[in-house]
Protein backbone atom coordinates (compact mmCIF):
# COMPACT_ATOMS: atom_id res chain seq x y z
CA UNK A 1 0.00 0.00 0.00
CA UNK A 2 1.30 3.42 -0.93
CA UNK A 3 2.54 5.53 1.93
CA UNK A 4 4.36 8.81 2.41
CA UNK A 5 3.92 11.39 -0.33
CA UNK A 6 2.07 8.78 -2.38
CA UNK A 7 -0.54 8.13 0.32
CA UNK A 8 -4.20 8.14 -0.52
CA UNK A 9 -5.70 11.60 -0.37
CA UNK A 10 -2.50 13.51 -0.93
CA UNK A 11 -1.85 15.42 -4.15
CA UNK A 12 -1.21 12.95 -6.97
CA UNK A 13 2.37 13.68 -7.95
CA UNK A 14 4.53 10.89 -9.30
CA UNK A 15 7.95 12.42 -8.48
CA UNK A 16 9.57 11.69 -5.12
CA UNK A 17 10.67 15.31 -5.05
CA UNK A 18 10.21 18.34 -7.24
CA UNK A 19 13.30 20.09 -5.95
CA UNK A 20 15.35 21.54 -8.78
CA UNK A 21 18.43 22.54 -6.79
CA UNK A 22 21.42 20.22 -6.29
CA UNK A 23 20.14 18.82 -2.99
CA UNK A 24 22.28 15.69 -3.36
CA UNK A 25 25.62 17.53 -3.15
CA UNK A 26 25.62 18.00 0.62
CA UNK A 27 24.91 14.35 1.50
CA UNK A 28 27.44 13.28 -1.12
CA UNK A 29 30.19 15.42 0.42
CA UNK A 30 29.26 14.15 3.89
CA UNK A 31 29.50 10.54 2.73
CA UNK A 32 32.82 11.19 1.02
CA UNK A 33 34.43 12.84 4.06
CA UNK A 34 33.04 10.47 6.70
CA UNK A 35 33.77 7.38 4.62
CA UNK A 36 37.34 8.58 3.99
CA UNK A 37 37.78 9.14 7.72
CA UNK A 38 36.41 5.69 8.58
CA UNK A 39 38.70 3.99 6.05
CA UNK A 40 41.76 5.95 7.21
CA UNK A 41 41.04 5.45 10.93
CA UNK A 42 40.43 1.71 10.46
CA UNK A 43 43.63 1.28 8.47
CA UNK A 44 45.63 3.22 11.07
CA UNK A 45 44.15 1.27 13.94
CA UNK A 46 44.95 -2.00 12.18
CA UNK A 47 48.46 -0.86 11.29
CA UNK A 48 49.43 -0.88 14.99
CA UNK A 49 52.69 0.94 14.29
CA UNK A 50 54.15 4.43 13.78
CA UNK A 51 51.92 6.01 16.38
CA UNK A 52 54.61 7.27 18.72
CA UNK A 53 57.53 9.53 17.92
CA UNK A 54 58.77 10.81 21.26
CA UNK A 55 57.33 13.07 22.58
CA UNK A 56 54.41 12.92 20.12
CA UNK A 57 51.67 10.32 20.32
CA UNK A 58 48.85 9.86 17.86
CA UNK A 59 45.39 10.72 19.23
CA UNK A 60 44.15 7.42 17.79
CA UNK A 61 46.37 5.55 20.26
CA UNK A 62 46.22 7.78 23.33
CA UNK A 63 46.04 6.62 26.06
CA UNK A 64 47.95 3.52 24.98
CA UNK A 65 46.81 0.88 27.44
CA UNK A 66 48.25 -2.38 26.15
CA UNK A 67 51.49 -4.16 26.95
CA UNK A 68 52.05 -4.15 23.20
CA UNK A 69 52.38 -0.36 23.24
CA UNK A 70 55.68 1.16 22.18
CA UNK A 71 57.91 1.91 25.15
CA UNK A 72 57.30 5.36 26.58
CA UNK A 73 53.92 5.81 24.90
CA UNK A 74 51.74 4.73 27.83
CA UNK A 75 50.56 7.64 29.91
CA UNK A 76 48.35 5.59 32.23
CA UNK A 77 50.19 2.27 32.36
CA UNK A 78 49.35 -0.91 30.49
CA UNK A 79 46.44 -2.73 32.15
CA UNK A 80 45.67 -4.72 28.99
CA UNK A 81 47.92 -7.56 27.93
CA UNK A 82 48.29 -9.26 24.56
CA UNK A 83 44.77 -9.75 23.30
CA UNK A 84 44.54 -12.06 20.32
CA UNK A 85 41.66 -11.86 17.87
CA UNK A 86 41.64 -14.37 15.01
CA UNK A 87 45.31 -15.00 15.77
CA UNK A 88 46.25 -11.34 15.46
CA UNK A 89 47.36 -9.07 18.27
CA UNK A 90 44.65 -6.54 19.02
CA UNK A 91 45.81 -3.04 18.25
CA UNK A 92 45.71 -0.80 21.34
CA UNK A 93 43.75 1.71 19.25
CA UNK A 94 40.73 -0.60 19.26
CA UNK A 95 40.66 -0.62 23.07
CA UNK A 96 39.94 3.11 23.20
CA UNK A 97 38.47 4.14 19.85
CA UNK A 98 34.99 2.94 20.78
CA UNK A 99 34.61 5.89 23.17
CA UNK A 100 35.33 8.83 20.82
CA UNK A 101 33.51 6.88 18.10
CA UNK A 102 30.48 6.51 20.39
CA UNK A 103 30.61 10.21 21.24
CA UNK A 104 30.45 11.13 17.56
CA UNK A 105 27.94 8.44 16.57
CA UNK A 106 25.46 9.66 19.20
CA UNK A 107 26.22 13.37 18.61
CA UNK A 108 23.15 15.43 17.71
CA UNK A 109 24.97 17.01 14.78
CA UNK A 110 26.38 13.78 13.37
CA UNK A 111 22.94 12.22 13.66
CA UNK A 112 21.72 14.73 11.12
CA UNK A 113 24.79 14.07 8.96
CA UNK A 114 24.60 10.29 8.85
CA UNK A 115 20.82 9.95 8.86
CA UNK A 116 20.69 12.17 5.81
CA UNK A 117 23.73 11.01 3.90
CA UNK A 118 24.20 7.34 4.79
CA UNK A 119 20.72 6.20 5.73
CA UNK A 120 18.86 8.68 3.50
CA UNK A 121 16.23 9.21 6.14
CA UNK A 122 15.63 11.63 4.49
CA UNK A 123 18.45 12.38 2.00
CA UNK A 124 17.41 16.06 2.01
CA UNK A 125 14.43 18.09 3.14
CA UNK A 126 11.27 17.35 1.14
CA UNK A 127 13.00 14.52 -0.70
CA UNK A 128 11.15 11.28 -0.03
CA UNK A 129 13.17 8.64 1.77
CA UNK A 130 13.39 5.12 0.32
CA UNK A 131 12.43 3.25 3.51
CA UNK A 132 9.00 1.71 3.92
CA UNK A 133 9.05 1.72 7.73
CA UNK A 134 10.49 4.13 10.24
CA UNK A 135 10.78 3.85 14.01
CA UNK A 136 13.31 6.60 14.66
CA UNK A 137 15.22 6.44 17.90
CA UNK A 138 12.65 4.43 19.81
CA UNK A 139 14.19 0.97 19.31
CA UNK A 140 17.59 -0.73 19.42
CA UNK A 141 20.18 0.13 18.26
CA UNK A 142 19.30 3.79 17.72
CA UNK A 143 17.79 4.13 21.18
CA UNK A 144 21.43 4.21 22.36
CA UNK A 145 21.56 7.76 20.99
CA UNK A 146 19.65 8.80 24.11
CA UNK A 147 22.79 8.03 26.11
CA UNK A 148 24.85 10.70 24.36
CA UNK A 149 25.64 12.38 27.67
CA UNK A 150 27.63 9.39 28.93
CA UNK A 151 29.85 9.50 25.86
CA UNK A 152 30.19 13.24 26.43
CA UNK A 153 31.47 12.66 29.97
CA UNK A 154 33.93 10.00 28.77
CA UNK A 155 34.97 12.38 26.00
CA UNK A 156 36.01 14.90 28.65
CA UNK A 157 38.46 12.33 30.06
CA UNK A 158 39.93 11.82 26.58
CA UNK A 159 40.17 15.58 26.05
CA UNK A 160 42.12 15.87 29.29
CA UNK A 161 44.51 13.09 28.29
CA UNK A 162 45.04 14.55 24.82
CA UNK A 163 45.69 17.95 26.39
CA UNK A 164 48.35 16.33 28.58
CA UNK A 165 49.81 14.78 25.40
CA UNK A 166 49.96 18.26 23.86
CA UNK A 167 51.81 19.64 26.88
CA UNK A 168 54.21 16.70 26.85
CA UNK A 169 55.01 17.79 23.30
CA UNK A 170 56.85 20.76 24.83
CA UNK A 171 59.68 18.26 25.41
CA UNK A 172 62.33 17.37 22.89
CA UNK A 173 63.02 13.75 21.86
CA UNK A 174 65.59 13.53 24.67
CA UNK A 175 62.87 14.29 27.23
CA UNK A 176 64.00 17.81 28.10
CA UNK A 177 61.31 20.45 28.74
CA UNK A 178 61.13 23.89 27.19
CA UNK A 179 61.04 22.99 23.51
CA UNK A 180 58.38 23.51 20.91
CA UNK A 181 57.92 21.99 17.49
CA UNK A 182 55.39 21.74 14.70
CA UNK A 183 54.11 18.63 16.46
CA UNK A 184 53.44 20.70 19.59
CA UNK A 185 51.25 23.06 17.56
CA UNK A 186 49.48 20.17 15.85
CA UNK A 187 48.61 18.46 19.16
CA UNK A 188 47.67 21.75 20.87
CA UNK A 189 45.26 22.55 18.04
CA UNK A 190 43.91 19.01 18.23
CA UNK A 191 43.15 19.39 21.94
CA UNK A 192 41.66 22.86 21.39
CA UNK A 193 39.31 21.68 18.66
CA UNK A 194 38.24 18.68 20.74
CA UNK A 195 37.50 20.90 23.74
CA UNK A 196 35.53 23.17 21.41
CA UNK A 197 33.58 20.19 20.12
CA UNK A 198 32.80 19.00 23.67
CA UNK A 199 32.02 22.46 25.05
CA UNK A 200 29.56 23.13 22.21
CA UNK A 201 27.84 19.75 22.66
CA UNK A 202 24.08 19.78 23.21
CA UNK A 203 24.41 17.48 26.24
CA UNK A 204 26.95 19.89 27.70
CA UNK A 205 24.50 22.75 27.12
CA UNK A 206 21.81 20.78 28.91
CA UNK A 207 24.04 19.83 31.85
CA UNK A 208 25.36 23.37 32.27
CA UNK A 209 21.93 24.95 32.54
CA UNK A 210 19.52 23.68 29.91
CA UNK A 211 17.59 21.58 32.40
CA UNK A 212 16.79 24.57 34.61
CA UNK A 213 13.31 26.09 34.70
CA UNK A 214 14.29 29.21 36.66
CA UNK A 215 17.38 30.83 35.22
CA UNK A 216 16.99 33.75 37.61
CA UNK A 217 17.61 31.46 40.58
CA UNK A 218 20.91 30.27 39.09
CA UNK A 219 22.69 33.34 37.68
CA UNK A 220 26.09 31.66 37.29
CA UNK A 221 24.67 28.63 35.53
CA UNK A 222 22.59 30.92 33.37
CA UNK A 223 25.70 32.87 32.35
CA UNK A 224 27.54 29.62 31.60
CA UNK A 225 24.52 28.39 29.62
CA UNK A 226 24.52 31.53 27.46
CA UNK A 227 28.22 31.01 26.69
CA UNK A 228 27.74 27.33 25.85
CA UNK A 229 24.66 28.26 23.79
CA UNK A 230 26.79 30.59 21.67
CA UNK A 231 29.35 27.82 21.18
CA UNK A 232 26.53 25.39 20.47
CA UNK A 233 25.62 27.36 17.35
CA UNK A 234 29.07 26.40 16.00
CA UNK A 235 28.81 22.74 16.98
CA UNK A 236 28.71 21.58 13.38
CA UNK A 237 31.91 23.51 12.60
CA UNK A 238 33.65 22.09 15.66
CA UNK A 239 32.46 18.60 14.69
CA UNK A 240 34.09 18.79 11.26
CA UNK A 241 37.27 20.64 12.15
CA UNK A 242 37.98 18.41 15.16
CA UNK A 243 37.34 15.26 13.10
CA UNK A 244 39.62 16.31 10.27
CA UNK A 245 42.31 17.60 12.62
CA UNK A 246 42.41 14.45 14.71
CA UNK A 247 43.08 12.49 11.50
CA UNK A 248 45.69 15.02 10.43
CA UNK A 249 47.35 14.82 13.86
CA UNK A 250 47.60 11.06 13.52
CA UNK A 251 48.95 11.44 9.99
CA UNK A 252 51.54 13.95 11.19
CA UNK A 253 52.72 11.70 14.03
CA UNK A 254 52.96 8.79 11.61
CA UNK A 255 55.10 10.81 9.24
CA UNK A 256 57.33 12.03 12.08
CA UNK A 257 57.69 8.44 13.24
CA UNK A 258 58.94 7.52 9.76
CA UNK A 259 60.85 10.76 9.09
CA UNK A 260 61.89 12.42 12.38
CA UNK A 261 63.23 15.49 10.57
CA UNK A 262 59.66 16.46 9.61
CA UNK A 263 59.09 17.69 13.15
CA UNK A 264 60.94 20.99 12.96
CA UNK A 265 61.68 22.54 16.37
CA UNK A 266 61.12 26.27 16.83
CA UNK A 267 63.24 26.26 19.99
CA UNK B 1 5.74 43.89 -16.93
CA UNK B 2 9.27 42.90 -16.09
CA UNK B 3 9.37 39.29 -17.20
CA UNK B 4 7.36 36.39 -18.49
CA UNK B 5 7.09 33.47 -16.10
CA UNK B 6 6.50 29.85 -16.95
CA UNK B 7 4.66 28.03 -14.18
CA UNK B 8 3.45 24.53 -13.52
CA UNK B 9 0.59 24.62 -11.04
CA UNK B 10 -0.86 21.49 -9.52
CA UNK B 11 -4.61 21.32 -9.94
CA UNK B 12 -6.96 18.64 -8.74
CA UNK B 13 -8.51 17.14 -5.64
CA UNK B 14 -8.03 14.14 -3.36
CA UNK B 15 -8.92 11.72 -6.17
CA UNK B 16 -7.07 13.01 -9.19
CA UNK B 17 -4.97 15.89 -10.41
CA UNK B 18 -1.82 16.99 -12.17
CA UNK B 19 0.48 19.83 -13.09
CA UNK B 20 -0.84 22.38 -15.57
CA UNK B 21 1.39 24.71 -17.58
CA UNK B 22 0.72 28.43 -17.35
CA UNK B 23 2.53 31.45 -18.76
CA UNK B 24 2.03 34.72 -16.93
CA UNK B 25 3.60 38.15 -16.67
CA UNK B 26 5.42 39.21 -13.49
CA UNK B 27 6.40 42.66 -12.20
CA UNK B 28 9.53 43.70 -10.36
CA UNK B 29 9.35 42.90 -6.67
CA UNK B 30 6.44 40.51 -6.88
CA UNK B 31 6.17 37.37 -4.83
CA UNK B 32 4.82 33.99 -5.89
CA UNK B 33 1.47 34.68 -4.21
CA UNK B 34 1.06 37.78 -6.44
CA UNK B 35 1.60 35.59 -9.48
CA UNK B 36 -0.90 33.00 -8.28
CA UNK B 37 -3.45 35.78 -7.82
CA UNK B 38 -2.77 37.01 -11.36
CA UNK B 39 -3.25 33.50 -12.73
CA UNK B 40 -6.46 33.24 -10.72
CA UNK B 41 -7.70 36.59 -12.07
CA UNK B 42 -6.80 36.05 -15.70
CA UNK B 43 -6.59 32.35 -16.53
CA UNK B 44 -7.86 30.02 -13.82
CA UNK B 45 -10.81 31.64 -12.12
CA UNK B 46 -11.52 28.59 -9.98
CA UNK B 47 -7.93 28.03 -8.76
CA UNK B 48 -8.11 27.36 -5.03
CA UNK B 49 -5.44 28.92 -2.83
CA UNK B 50 -5.46 29.70 0.88
CA UNK B 51 -4.03 33.08 1.85
CA UNK B 52 -4.69 35.95 4.19
CA UNK B 53 -2.14 38.53 5.35
CA UNK B 54 0.40 38.54 2.49
CA UNK B 55 2.99 39.57 5.05
CA UNK B 56 4.42 36.29 6.30
CA UNK B 57 2.53 36.46 9.57
CA UNK B 58 -0.65 34.43 9.17
CA UNK B 59 0.89 31.21 7.89
CA UNK B 60 -1.91 30.56 5.42
CA UNK B 61 -0.16 30.45 2.04
CA UNK B 62 2.08 27.45 2.78
CA UNK B 63 2.79 25.45 -0.36
CA UNK B 64 5.70 23.83 -2.16
CA UNK B 65 7.58 25.90 -4.71
CA UNK B 66 10.03 23.94 -6.82
CA UNK B 67 9.70 21.16 -4.30
CA UNK B 68 10.58 23.27 -1.27
CA UNK B 69 8.02 24.01 1.47
CA UNK B 70 7.64 27.79 1.57
CA UNK B 71 5.27 30.67 2.19
CA UNK B 72 4.16 31.93 -1.24
CA UNK B 73 3.90 35.48 0.09
CA UNK B 74 7.55 35.47 1.20
CA UNK B 75 9.02 33.94 -1.93
CA UNK B 76 10.36 36.51 -4.37
CA UNK B 77 9.91 35.69 -8.04
CA UNK B 78 13.28 37.34 -8.67
CA UNK B 79 14.94 34.52 -6.70
CA UNK B 80 14.37 32.20 -9.66
CA UNK B 81 16.37 32.42 -12.91
CA UNK B 82 14.47 33.83 -15.90
CA UNK B 83 14.55 30.53 -17.80
CA UNK B 84 13.43 28.39 -14.85
CA UNK B 85 9.97 26.89 -14.81
CA UNK B 86 8.47 27.38 -11.35
CA UNK B 87 6.51 24.39 -10.10
CA UNK B 88 3.85 25.09 -7.47
CA UNK B 89 2.15 22.27 -5.60
CA UNK B 90 0.13 21.91 -2.41
CA UNK B 91 1.80 20.65 0.77
CA UNK B 92 2.59 16.98 0.22
CA UNK B 93 2.29 15.74 3.79
CA UNK B 94 -1.42 16.47 4.13
CA UNK B 95 -4.55 15.43 2.22
CA UNK B 96 -5.39 17.80 -0.59
CA UNK B 97 -8.82 19.47 -0.68
CA UNK B 98 -8.57 21.33 -3.97
CA UNK B 99 -5.64 22.64 -6.00
CA UNK B 100 -3.20 24.34 -3.59
CA UNK B 101 -5.38 23.95 -0.50
CA UNK B 102 -4.71 21.07 1.89
CA UNK B 103 -6.51 19.74 4.92
CA UNK B 104 -4.26 20.58 7.86
CA UNK B 105 -6.72 19.50 10.55
CA UNK B 106 -4.18 16.87 11.67
CA UNK B 107 -2.34 19.74 13.35
CA UNK B 108 -5.38 21.03 15.21
CA UNK B 109 -6.10 17.56 16.56
CA UNK B 110 -2.52 17.30 17.80
CA UNK B 111 -2.78 20.77 19.39
CA UNK B 112 -5.79 19.64 21.41
CA UNK B 113 -3.83 16.70 22.82
CA UNK B 114 -1.37 18.99 24.62
CA UNK B 115 -2.54 20.24 28.01
CA UNK B 116 -2.33 24.01 28.52
CA UNK B 117 -0.18 25.82 31.06
CA UNK B 118 -1.07 24.70 34.58
CA UNK B 119 -0.56 27.58 36.97
CA UNK B 120 0.26 27.11 40.68
CA UNK B 121 -2.83 26.55 42.81
CA UNK B 122 -4.38 29.77 44.00
CA UNK B 123 -2.54 32.01 41.56
CA UNK B 124 -4.91 34.28 39.71
CA UNK B 125 -4.50 35.71 36.21
CA UNK B 126 -2.45 38.90 36.35
CA UNK B 127 -0.59 37.88 39.50
CA UNK B 128 2.47 36.08 38.03
CA UNK B 129 5.64 38.15 37.86
CA UNK B 130 8.62 36.62 36.07
CA UNK B 131 12.04 37.85 35.11
CA UNK B 132 12.93 38.17 31.45
CA UNK B 133 15.65 35.50 31.64
CA UNK B 134 13.05 33.00 32.84
CA UNK B 135 10.70 33.47 29.92
CA UNK B 136 12.91 34.34 26.98
CA UNK B 137 13.47 30.72 25.92
CA UNK B 138 9.72 30.21 25.68
CA UNK B 139 9.26 33.52 23.88
CA UNK B 140 11.25 32.29 20.89
CA UNK B 141 8.67 29.55 20.40
CA UNK B 142 5.79 32.04 20.60
CA UNK B 143 6.96 33.46 17.27
CA UNK B 144 5.41 30.42 15.59
CA UNK B 145 2.79 31.49 13.00
CA UNK B 146 1.45 27.94 12.56
CA UNK B 147 2.18 27.77 8.86
CA UNK B 148 2.87 24.03 9.40
CA UNK B 149 5.80 24.04 6.99
CA UNK B 150 7.80 22.20 9.66
CA UNK B 151 5.06 19.61 9.99
CA UNK B 152 4.92 19.26 6.22
CA UNK B 153 8.64 18.76 5.73
CA UNK B 154 9.19 16.41 8.68
CA UNK B 155 9.90 13.04 7.08
CA UNK B 156 8.47 11.16 10.06
CA UNK B 157 4.95 11.91 8.82
CA UNK B 158 5.63 13.18 5.31
CA UNK B 159 7.15 9.83 4.32
CA UNK B 160 5.22 7.60 6.76
CA UNK B 161 1.49 8.22 6.93
CA UNK B 162 1.16 5.53 9.60
CA UNK B 163 3.22 7.63 12.05
CA UNK B 164 0.59 10.36 12.18
CA UNK B 165 -1.20 8.51 14.96
CA UNK B 166 1.79 8.59 17.28
CA UNK B 167 3.74 11.69 16.27
CA UNK B 168 2.82 15.26 17.12
CA UNK B 169 5.50 16.90 14.96
CA UNK B 170 7.98 19.73 15.42
CA UNK B 171 5.39 22.49 15.79
CA UNK B 172 4.01 20.75 18.86
CA UNK B 173 7.40 19.82 20.25
CA UNK B 174 8.11 23.53 20.52
CA UNK B 175 4.77 23.92 22.28
CA UNK B 176 5.66 21.17 24.74
CA UNK B 177 9.15 22.64 25.23
CA UNK B 178 7.66 26.10 25.78
CA UNK B 179 5.47 24.75 28.57
CA UNK B 180 8.08 22.44 30.11
CA UNK B 181 10.55 25.34 30.29
CA UNK B 182 7.94 27.70 31.72
CA UNK B 183 8.87 28.55 35.33
CA UNK B 184 5.28 28.48 36.54
CA UNK B 185 3.99 25.39 34.78
CA UNK B 186 3.02 22.82 37.38
CA UNK B 187 2.33 19.90 35.09
CA UNK B 188 5.24 17.58 35.70
CA UNK B 189 4.58 14.80 33.20
CA UNK B 190 5.29 16.71 30.00
CA UNK B 191 8.59 14.90 29.39
CA UNK B 192 6.97 11.51 29.84
CA UNK B 193 4.05 12.31 27.53
CA UNK B 194 6.36 13.95 24.98
CA UNK B 195 8.19 10.66 24.63
CA UNK B 196 5.38 8.18 25.10
CA UNK B 197 2.36 9.92 23.59
CA UNK B 198 3.67 12.57 21.23
CA UNK B 199 6.48 10.55 19.61
CA UNK B 200 9.52 12.64 20.48
CA UNK B 201 11.66 9.51 20.11
CA UNK B 202 10.74 9.25 16.45
CA UNK B 203 12.61 12.46 15.65
CA UNK B 204 16.10 11.73 14.35
CA UNK B 205 17.36 15.33 14.39
CA UNK B 206 17.66 15.86 10.65
CA UNK B 207 16.75 19.53 11.17
CA UNK B 208 14.48 19.99 8.15
CA UNK B 209 11.92 21.68 10.40
CA UNK B 210 14.48 24.33 11.32
CA UNK B 211 15.50 24.78 7.68
CA UNK B 212 12.00 25.62 6.49
CA UNK B 213 10.79 27.73 9.43
CA UNK B 214 9.94 31.21 8.07
CA UNK B 215 10.25 32.66 11.57
CA UNK B 216 13.76 31.21 11.93
CA UNK B 217 12.88 29.45 15.17
CA UNK B 218 15.70 27.08 16.11
CA UNK B 219 13.22 24.25 16.48
CA UNK B 220 15.74 21.44 16.72
CA UNK B 221 18.50 23.05 18.75
CA UNK B 222 16.31 25.02 21.16
CA UNK B 223 13.23 22.83 21.55
CA UNK B 224 13.55 19.24 20.32
CA UNK B 225 17.09 18.50 21.53
CA UNK B 226 16.54 20.15 24.95
CA UNK B 227 13.34 18.09 25.29
CA UNK B 228 15.20 14.92 24.30
CA UNK B 229 17.79 15.73 26.97
CA UNK B 230 15.04 16.33 29.53
CA UNK B 231 13.49 13.00 28.60
CA UNK B 232 16.92 11.38 28.95
CA UNK B 233 17.14 12.84 32.49
CA UNK B 234 14.06 10.88 33.48
CA UNK B 235 14.11 7.84 31.24
CA UNK B 236 17.60 7.03 29.97
CA UNK B 237 19.95 8.35 32.66
CA UNK B 238 19.80 6.09 35.74
CA UNK B 239 22.25 8.21 37.71
CA UNK B 240 20.33 11.39 37.08
CA UNK B 241 17.03 9.65 37.79
CA UNK B 242 18.34 8.32 41.09
CA UNK B 243 19.70 11.73 42.04
CA UNK B 244 16.35 13.36 41.37
CA UNK B 245 14.59 10.80 43.59
CA UNK B 246 17.01 11.29 46.48
CA UNK B 247 17.27 15.07 46.35
CA UNK B 248 13.84 15.84 44.85
CA UNK B 249 15.30 18.74 42.89
CA UNK B 250 12.55 19.14 40.32
CA UNK B 251 10.83 21.92 42.23
CA UNK B 252 13.91 24.08 42.64
CA UNK B 253 15.15 23.74 39.08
Amino acid sequence: MATGVFSQGRAKISERTLRTDKWWIQPLITVAVLFSFIVYATWRALENAHYYAEPLISPFYSPCLSTTCVEGSSLLGTPFGHILIFGMVLSPAFIILIFPLGFRMTCYYYRKAYFRSFWMSPPACAVAEPHAKYTGETKAPLIVNNGHRYFFYIGLVFNTLLTIDAFLAFKNPQGQWGHMSIGTVVLLLNATFLWGYSASCHSCRHAIGGRLRHFSKHPFRYKAWTIVSRLNQKHQNFAWVSLIWVAFSDFFVRMVSLHPTWNKYFF
Amino acid sequence: MARTLKLRIWRGDDKTGGLQDVTVEANHGEVVLDIIHRVQATQMGDLAVRWNCKAGKCGSCSMEINGKPRLACMTQVAAYPEDEVITITPLRAFPVIKDLVTDVSFNYKKAMEIPSLEMPAGMKPGEPRMQQVDVERSQEFRKCIECFLCQNTCHVIRDHEENKKSFAGPRFFIRIAELDMHPLDMLRNRKKTAQEEHGLGLCNITKCCTEVCPEHIKITDNAIIPMKERVADEKYDPIRWLGSKIRRREDVL
